[in-house]
């Protein structure tokens, strides 16, 4: 058995989420490949090339592969993998996998199977179903099986070692029904919500976008990533990329922060999985008490600058 | 311009689902169902869409039971015009067996636009609008947040990416599937209720389209996952942190 894991990158960096994805593969099979697609790459490559678990770094460096459309990927995908014989491919559950990995699995004939948090052997997983509120154990009957991994429940790979590279040219290069027009990236210089230790996420109790500067000082102290409920973001108080939940990100840091969030099982399926859970929240009713391990009942208002005060 | 909306019936966002005791699988017994919230909005992007005189037309499908005759009539008292339900025994459908049978509708209506929800909130998949893009080898565009029709009859998607938000352009036909903010689905009238009662549902066997859509994986069980205990309740900013930095040990 040979795994393969498709790398999501911003054509510098190699995401985390990948790298979860690698220590997914290496529990399946003892050997992992891993290819990376993109324009300008060197960089990527290079610190593909000092991942521990994998045996070999496969990547095309091409124009036609610069914007990341899944078509294009896809096509170049499955025609690489026409002379190999991978019995995995494995991407990581971000928006990134989750568009392309069905792609990849139909040209294969192949029944993907979506968001796994766990590994039983080669062909059976369990996957959250219903926003986390069961979980279902299934056995891949496909010969070939293609993955999607839930990257907070597999620790990120280390990244020590130094393994061969090969560089692959792709045959088609025409860019058909779709064309890549913009990418309005959210600036931050916090940590990524996906892989950040601590997050601190507002609800819709913080009123307005503006308040969410209340919880920017803490953040800055902890060094936290900022999240926030659906409902926060569905009234514009901060950017979508902020949703965590069920159909947001999932998240699972060692501390999330939850305020001014009452807790619906949406937003409680994307949390669960955290080492610890505090919360805010005036109304001590709030089914998001039932979730954590650390509940205070007060005004955020006045808590919050009290909570920034006294962090050092 | 014609409109396929692909909607499913799933168990009502509002019930408390419960694994059942022989772990085959979640109780749909007297429970309440509904319309795929995502699919909901992709009923009411269609309806848009053909107020802005972008369609023409607006084709509601499911595929399901026969009780899958209701989701369809929900989207037709949104505004759609007709349904097709394409009936299978087996509950447990899986997307690839999906995206199949509606490549055969498709073939058939040939509508210039394929939408749906991102994913269904049952099986958590987000699959089946990429199934469908790729067995027709229609351009996609996912977890849409915002739709622009162009002059030259191509189609602008912002899309819902974890770093932020992307726009790309695809021509037609194409298939959108829809994400939260892409709208707010409107609640149908009593009259358009009433309407709805007369418009046609087509209803067809998936026996009949001779498709290979048999499982591919096998449920061995469902189970509750691990639960997460209530902790304790903190008297103040102070002891908040003393717990988090001397309990926890996480700050």
């Amino acid at each position: 058995m040979k795994s393969l894991v498709i790398i999501e990158h911003d054509g510098k960096n190699i995401k985390q989420t990948s790298l979860s994805t690698i220590t997914a593969a290496g529990k399946i099979s003892k050997e992992v490949e891993v290819i990376a697609l993109g324009n300008n790459i060197s960089e990527v490559v290079d610190k593909l090339k000092k991942t521990d678990i994998i045996s070999k770094v496969n990547y095309s460096d091409d124009e036609f592969l610069r914007f990341q459309i899944a078509e294009n990927l896809s096509e170049v995908i499955t025609s690489f993998l026409k002379e190999k014989n991978f019995s995995h491919i494995l991407l990581p559950s971000s928006t990134f996998g989750k568009n392309l990995g069905p792609k990849i699995a139909t040209t294969l004939d192949v029944q993907q199977i979506s968001d796994i948090i766990e590994i039983f052997d080669h062909e059976t997983f369990a996957r959250p179903i219903y926003a986390g509120n069961a979980i279902s154990k299934v056995k891949s009957k496909d010969s070939l099986k293609v993955i999607t991994v839930r990257p907070t429940c597999f620790e990120p790979c280390a990244q020590n070692s130094n393994v061969s590279d090969e560089k692959f040219e792709i045959s088609s290069n025409q860019t058909r029904n779709v064309e890549f027009v913009d990418y309005d990236q959210s600036e931050s210089d916090r940590p990524e919500l996906t892989a950040a230790k601590i997050v601190i996420s507002g609800g819709r109790g913080m009123q307005n976008g503006e308040n969410f500067k209340l919880l920017e000082g803490i953040a800055d102290k902890l060094g936290a990533a900022m999240g926030a409920s659906r409902a926060a973001v569905d009234a514009g108080f901060v950017p979508n990329d902020w949703q965590v939940g069920q159909t947001g990100k999932i998240v699972a840091p060692d501390l999330y922060i939850a305020v001014g969030i009452s807790g619906a099982i949406q937003h409680i399926a994307g949390i669960k999985d955290s080492k610890f859970i505090a919360c805010i929240n005036k109304d001590e009713e709030a089914p998001i008490f039932n979730f954590s391990d650390y509940g205070l009942v007060g005004d955020l208002f006045e808590v919050l600058p009290k909570l920034e005060n006294e962090l050092k | 311009m014609k409109a396929l909306v692909c909607v499913k019936r799933v168990i009502d966002y509002n019930v408390k689902i419960r694994v059942k005791t022989d772990k085959s699988g979640v109780e749909t017994d007297n429970v309440k169902m509904s319309m795929n919230p995502f699919d909901e909005i992709a009923v009411e992007e269609a309806v848009r869409l053909k107020e802005n005189s972008v369609i023409s037309e607006i084709v509601i499908l499911s595929i399901g039971q026969d009780s899958s005759q209701e989701t369809i009539r929900t989207g037709l008292a949104m505004g759609a015009d007709r349904g097709i339900l394409v009936k299978v025994d087996d509950t447990l459908l899986e997307p690839l067996g999906v995206g199949k049978i509606i490549k055969d509708i498709c073939e058939k209506e040939n509508p210039d636009m394929i939408i749906m929800g991102k994913q269904a909130i049952d099986d958590d998949c987000n699959q089946t609008g990429q199934i469908v893009a790729t067995l027709m080898n229609y351009p996609q565009a996912t977890f849409a947040s915002e739709l622009k029709k162009n002059d030259d009859g191509t189609l602008n998607v912002t899309r819902e990416v974890d770093g932020g938000l992307e726009t790309i352009k695809v021509k037609l036909p194409c298939v959108v599937t829809t994400d939260l903010r892409l709208n707010e689905p409107r609640y149908a009238s009593l009259p358009n209720i009433m309407k709805a009662k007369q418009k046609k549902i087509e209803i067809l066997d998936s026996k009949d389209l001779n498709l290979d859509i048999s499982p591919r994986l096998e449920i061995l069980e469902v189970t509750d996952p691990p639960e997460r205990k209530a902790g304790v309740k903190v008297a103040d900013v102070p002891n908040l942190i003393d717990k988090l930095k001397n309990e926890a040990k996480v700050i």
